[in-house]
């Protein structure tokens, strides 16, 4: 098992060195660089400003530099925790993502926690009752989750609490706390408020995991596996979680990789709808915006997120089942 | 409902209620006793009458064979004993009397598994404890995601009164019992890192972890290569012997079954079409389907270069059961206007034992349609 996840962790450097060139690429890829907008910004603005000074703002950038020194300049800053400034909002990179982050991160893990504590018991319920009447039901429910737009459940969920309770669910902090530092009522203030997005992101994949949960423990319940254990006299649920589930949820466990990723896009329309302070806006408006260190920081994050996500969801499955953690240890 | 054209005198019930004791070898109250059951599947294109109306006793120390081809109903009739059929099948008649003794510790039982709740505590003591399954595919039947000694252990949890420590003493014993080298280690190991004989033989460990009382084992040999299949069934031959456990052997393979087999019931499309001692039926079978599988046995005396005789034809279609006797359709000696007609009853003629055919007696079954 050490072995295992010390063979996973050896590829995270390669990974993460080819998720840097990628993220690089897209930085490079939009013509012209962060300077020439700049200069263009300023000369709009009545400035002039003169070749010397384009020079010198060059050199202190190392824009005069070949491409592949460029590269190593912005990863040797990272690396030493210098993410960059952001040109649109005159604020270093590292502030401008670091709470944003810590929040994203939070949410998405409730997100996920709230998807699997609804979807993996329906699937279990709908596999082990197939064709019953609290099946159907849940079908139906899950269709009606898959086809609902993340973003108007938002809306909804929103209009009700205003409506019936006088809620304003909007965003993760109450004003009061918006710009406050950390403190145990700020935190209790976005646990208050968190829990909505948390329903609305969970919702999304909620009905796709059951299906696939369904589906999974369906196939497993007919194997000879599970028909033994139960002449062995096993009570059923018992059997049926013991067995069976574990194997169908590892197709669930497998997706934790991507979860991360998909959740930051996926969520961009509800964190606008809801006006989250979550990384996935501030994204958009640095990908809008040609602030492209900006938006390369945020894509190598997603990256490494996507990288830690798999390791977990890596390790996760050698838990869950001895071929893969004694496959070549 | 359909009237049979010559009704005989005899009351067909009496002389059923005759023939069933007509066993003189088979001495003491049988353990297993079925009667009439019925197990159907009521799917979307119809009603499949897996099961339709088997009898048949099992007696302590004996080896039953239950034979017929794929799809005849030996395996749901077993699996209905033990209520491990699935929706949407369900027994819908008949009387499944289990009836054993106390001893070893347990308290004695006389109970209808028939009339259990299928996942109720009651059915659960018996499965497993008192009767359990060694199954069709030991390749399968493990979960690859458990060690073998840990789903030995679970059963041995359920049923005994013994600590996991002691569970786990006992179940390397019984690794050891069926042959397992290295019992201590491979307590440990996953099913998958097991060879097929090994794996049946762990199967075997699992199902006596309980000192059942009847072993159901259903065609446990069927997935496995010839020499292997030869070591297992020595295996049971030795453990029946120690331990005098009722045997209920499931096969397809007819050289299995005069190997170890005391009684054969012989069954076609959910019906016994005989039943009694091996050497009855294999010396003198009555029916023709016992006859035609019996000639479909390759023989080292036969003539080389001749074709294996088969029985011919096929199973029909289990939604398109034939009228009156279900083999007629396939029957070299089928009597048009008769067999097509009415279900013949299970019914001896001079003692001989029973068989279900026109050609032996002339009683119809009641309600044959």
């Amino acid at each position: 098992m050490h072995w295992f996840i010390l063979k996973r962790l050896m590829v995270v450097p390669l990974l993460l060195f080819i998720f840097s060139i990628i993220a690089f690429v897209l930085i490079q890829a939009p013509p012209g660089d962060y300077l020439t907008s700049y200069i263009a910004e300023l000369a709009q603005g009545g400035t002039t400003i003169t070749q010397d000074q384009i020079d010198s703002l060059r050199r202190q950038y190392g824009l005069d530099q070949p491409v592949y020194v460029q590269y190593f300049l912005w990863v040797g800053n990272l690396l030493q925790g210098d993410l960059g400034y952001s040109f649109e909002w005159r604020r270093s990179n590292a502030e401008l993502i670091g709470e944003r982050l810590l929040l994203t991160l939070a949410l998405t893990t409730l997100s996920l926690i709230f998807t699997w504590v609804v979807a993996i018991p329906i699937g279990i319920i709908s596999a082990t009752r197939q064709y019953s009447v609290i099946d159907y039901v849940f079908t139906v429910l899950n269709y009606i989750g898959l086809a609902t737009p993340n973003f108007l459940l938002a809306l909804v969920l929103m209009w009700i609490a205003f409506d019936s309770f006088g809620l304003s669910v909007t965003g993760l902090f109450s004003p009061e706390f918006q710009q406050a530092p950390w403190s145990w009522a700020r935190f209790a203030d976005m646990m208050g408020k968190i829990w909505l997005p948390m329903i609305v992101l969970g919702t999304a994949g909620t009905a796709q995991i059951a299906r696939v949960v369904r589906a999974n423990l369906l196939d497993e319940l007919g194997k000879p596996y599970t028909e033994m254990a139960r002449a062995k006299g096993l009570p059923e649920w018992k059997l049926v979680l013991k067995y069976p589930t574990r194997v169908a949820i590892a197709p669930v466990v497998s997706t934790l990789g991507w979860y991360f990723p998909q959740l930051l896009s996926g969520g961009l329309v509800v964190a606008v709808v809801m006006s989250l302070p979550t990384i996935g806006p501030l994204l958009l408006r640095a990908l809008v915006g040609q602030d492209m260190y900006l938006a390369g920081t945020i894509i190598l994050i997603y990256c490494i997120l996507t990288v830690v996500g798999t390791l977990v969801s890596d390790v996760l499955l050698a838990l869950l089942d001895p071929r893969i953690r004694m496959d070549g240890a | 409902m359909q009237q049979t054209p010559t009704r005989t005198d005899r009351d067909p019930d009496r002389a059923r209620d005759a023939d069933r004791t007509a066993a003189p070898e088979r001495p003491g109250e049988p353990i297993l006793s079925v009667r009439g059951l019925k197990t159907h599947f009521a799917t979307d294109e119809g009603v499949v009458r897996a099961v339709d109306g088997v009898d048949f006793d099992l007696h302590p120390g004996e080896v039953l064979g239950i034979v017929g081809e794929s799809g005849c109903g030996k395996s749901i009739t077993m699996k209905s004993v033990m209520r491990l059929v699935q929706h949407p099948g369900r027994i819908v008649a008949g009387e499944i009397r289990y009836r054993r003794p106390a001893g070893d510790g347990k308290k004695a039982i006389d109970v209808d598994l028939a009339t259990l709740r299928p996942q109720g505590r009651a059915i659960r003591r018996i499965r497993g404890g008192d009767i359990a399954l060694i199954p069709q595919e030991p390749m399968a039947s493990f979960s690859p995601l458990h060690s073998i000694g840990d789903q030995i252990v679970e059963a041995i949890l359920l049923h005994q009164r013994v600590g996991r420590r002691e569970a786990k003493r006992i179940a390397i014993e019984k690794l050891a019992e069926v042959g397992m080298p290295n019992p201590q280690q491979r307590f440990d190991a996953y099913s998958w890192q097991l060879s097929g004989g090994l794996r049946q033989r762990a199967v075997i460990a699992l199902a006596l972890s309980c000192n059942p009382s009847v072993l159901v084992a259903d065609e446990p040999t069927t997935a496995i290569d010839v020499t292997t299949q030869a070591q297992v069934l020595e295996l049971l031959k030795d453990l029946q012997r120690d331990h005098g456990s009722s045997i209920v052997f499931i096969t397809h393979d007819l050289g299995v079954i005069a190997q170890l087999a005391d009684h054969v019931v012989v069954m076609y499309l959910g019906r016994v079409m005989e039943q009694g001692p091996v050497r009855d039926i294999f010396h003198a079978p009555q029916h023709p389907y016992t006859r035609a599988l019996l000639q479909s046995v390759p023989s080292l005396h036969a003539e080389p270069r001749v074709a294996l005789p088969t029985v011919s034809g096929s199973i029909p279609h289990p939604l398109h059961r034939p009228t009156g006797c279900p083999f007629h359709p396939r029957c070299p000696d089928a009597m048009p206007g008769r067999c097509d007609v009415a279900m013949p009853a299970m019914a001896s003629v001079d003692g001989r034992p029973p068989v279900a055919c026109f050609l032996h007696h002339d009683q119809a079954e009641e309600d044959a349609a």
